[in-house]
């Protein structure tokens, strides 16, 4: 675990509404979990909203349920269907806006969201490096996008150590998790009797200096520090390497790939929970009366038709191609795209995939001959 | 790359349509010119790149840019009605509006020519990208060698721009080659596969470059050919197609293994794209 430069302090175990009321303070709508139809969901919380406690997300190939966790913690679920992408990188929004006068010219104008200031309490150490990924992507100093940029500069992390990973959880191989190390303003250990606390930034130091907390004592950082080795040896699922673009990339004519498109339904729930997918598409909304027309885009799957339509031809016509296109760029691309793998080890994909697809397994079993 | 200007990857660019010719039945080409006098004076472009058109209320597409890259009077644009934009852009007639994004992706390394032998082949209705580089090469003839352009199509009307091949041919140290699948009457050239003319150009592989566009099993025989006649990977280059939506690198679309064919090509050196031509589906 990494040392913190900063000393810990704790916040004691009833002591989140006092966070969330210091961040209101400071301007910040508070994003955190709730239940919503049976899973974890990040929305934005009231004032009265107590946040969900005794809960553990018990998540296995196509499987995800909440069930109780013996020891009545507020983050013992390791993750919901959400990442943080939705909140930077909105599912659709308008990026311009074309309009007609009676001449027929016409005139375009940029149309930017408004974004408020955002705190996210219970980011995970995956979220957070998935972040760190879209960013990368969404805000490269050429080209930097308008709208991510807007809503990606006023947030506040509150990132939280995982105590309870998911079955479905690999973030130890892909050397993401469980225990946040960047990223975040606050990140919080949940121990019984509160909270270990450190800042990772400015904002997050002052925001602590408010709530006048005790230092965290040796033996609660000594437990926070077995509870993240803990998490870490408790997870069953692993990727065989951080980098696998080689070995990916000598098997593209491996005959896993038919065999999973035989099981894939090619449905994109894989690209929708997935933190770090970027993909979208644009279209024009055009206004009923003819005098205007919105340019949109909406987030896109590599598993959908469209995504490789070329004029008359499809480059990617069947499933097998989508498949091993999505786990190819996952996997190898984004080495020469980003510098690292696109999967930060969260497990969503393998939880929210209908017929329970394994990017793991598939992965090892790609692996298990040679090419 | 020259210094062009980079307009905002967000809203487009208000144009006029200035000229519209029809090439072929289904083909024709936008003459088109920035309602901004300003940003038309100060837009440049590179031979090989292209612009995001938009077609009000419809959508966007992406369009090679065919004209000269001195002529700043216009910028051409040679399309195929196929799609739902495209067929909506074939109605535009001078005066009517459009939006432009652009110039975008890596064109040509016209610097690497200099002074060597210009191959130039082209399968289909893939010549739009290939032809500002043919004009450009033949305005500053001085500094090139030979200038083979070899043109495969499937019909002999499919052909564009006959007349000025025709014209091309009779240049000195110009070699043009073109075939067509299926000829037609008075069709002066050769009937069959365009790999069969190949062996007819005169170029010299240790000072050449090479130019490809069109449909990738046309490129893979090309290439096949001209790296046998000794001419060297490295100075062999394609310009890919994609679905392309953003043009900037960013929705993903047109990625071809770790490249964004938008933003790092279109045109690409061989070595870059061989190992994944190879394999359908990327």
């Amino acid at each position: 675990m990494r040392a913190h430069a900063d000393p810990a302090v704790l916040l004691p175990i009833d002591g989140l509404p006092a966070l969330l009321a210091a961040l209101g303070r400071d301007g910040y709508r508070c994003i955190g979990p709730a239940v919503e139809k049976g899973a974890i969901v990040m929305r934005e919380l009231d004032g009265n909203d107590a946040l969900p406690r005794g809960l553990q997300a018990e998540q296995g190939p196509g499987h995800y349920r909440l069930v109780a966790d013996p020891h009545n913690r507020y983050f013992a679920w390791a993750n919901g269907p959400q990442a943080l992408k939705p909140l930077f990188f909105a599912p659709q929004e308008t990026l311009w806006r074309a309009g007609r006068g009676d001449d027929g010219a016409l005139r375009f104008e940029a149309v930017l969201p408004e974004a408020p200031k955002l705190a996210v309490i219970g980011a995970r150490a995956c979220d957070l490096a998935a972040l760190a990924l879209q960013d990368a992507h969404f805000l490269r100093p050429e080209r930097v996008d308008a709208h991510y940029a807007a809503r990606r500069a006023r947030l506040f992390l509150v990132a939280v150590q995982c105590a309870v990973p998911a079955a479905t959880c690999f973030c130890g191989s892909t050397g993401d998790g469980p225990v946040p190390t960047a990223g975040y303003d606050i990140t919080l250990a949940e121990l019984p009797e509160g909270f270990v606390a450190h800042a990772g930034s400015d904002a997050g130091r002052a925001l602590l200096a408010t709530l006048d907390l005790a230092p965290a004592t040796p033996r609660q950082l000594d437990a926070v520090q077995v509870q993240g080795e803990a998490a870490a040896a408790a997870q069953a699922r692993a990727l065989p390497g951080k980098d696998l673009h080689d070995a990916l990339m000598r098997r593209l004519d491996h005959p896993r790939w038919d065999e999973v498109a035989m099981r894939c339904l090619a449905c994109g729930n894989c690209t929708a929970v997935c933190p770090t997918c970027f993909c979208h598409a644009e279209f024009d909304q055009p206004a009923l009366d003819g005098a205007s027309s919105t340019h949109q885009r909406v987030w896109d799957s590599c598993f959908g038709e469209s995504h490789g339509h070329l004029h008359g031809f499809n480059v990617r016509p069947d499933i097998r191609t989508r498949y091993r296109q999505w786990l190819t760029h996952k996997l190898a691309g984004w080495h020469a795209q980003f510098g690292r793998s696109g999967c930060t080890g969260c497990g969503r994909c393998i939880a929210w995939c209908p017929v329970g697809i394994d990017l793991t397994g598939e992965v090892a079993a790609l692996m298990a001959e040679q090419p | 790359m020259n210094t062009q200007m980079r307009f905002d990857a967000g809203a487009p660019h208000a144009a006029t349509v200035v000229a519209r010719t029809q090439e072929s039945p289904s083909i024709f080409t936008l003459r088109l010119r920035l309602d901004d006098a300003a940003a038309q004076e100060a837009y440049r472009f590179a031979p090989g790149q292209f612009n995001m058109l938009y077609l009000y209320g419809v959508g966007e597409v992406p369009i090679s840019i065919m004209s000269d890259p001195e002529d700043r009077d216009g910028i051409g644009h040679t399309i195929r009605a196929l799609g739902r934009v495209t067929q909506g852009l074939a109605k535009l007639r001078p005066g009517d509006r459009v939006g432009l994004r652009g110039p975008f992706g890596r064109g040509w390394p016209l610097q690497e020519i200099s002074g060597c032998d210009l191959v130039i082949v082209t399968g289909g209705l893939g010549c739009a990208p290939v032809v500002s580089v043919i004009h450009y090469v033949l305005r500053r003839r001085e500094r090139f060698g030979k200038l083979v352009i070899i043109q495969g199509v499937k019909h002999a009307d499919d052909l564009l721009w006959r007349e000025q091949y025709e014209a091309w041919a009779k240049l000195p140290h110009t070699q043009v080659l073109v075939a067509a699948n299926e000829g037609a009457a008075f069709w002066p050239w050769h009937v069959g596969r365009v790999t069969e003319l190949f062996g007819l150009a005169r170029f010299d592989p240790a000072c050449a470059v090479a130019m490809m566009c069109g449909p990738e099993g046309m490129m893979h025989a090309a290439a096949a050919n001209l790296l046998e006649r000794g001419l060297p990977a490295s100075r062999l280059f394609l310009s890919m197609e994609r679905n392309m939506q953003c043009a900037v690198g960013r929705c993903g679309h047109c990625q071809l293994g770790g490249a964004f064919v938008c933003r790092d090509g279109p045109v690409f050196n061989w070595g870059e794209v061989q190992p994944l031509l190879a394999h359908r589906g990327f």
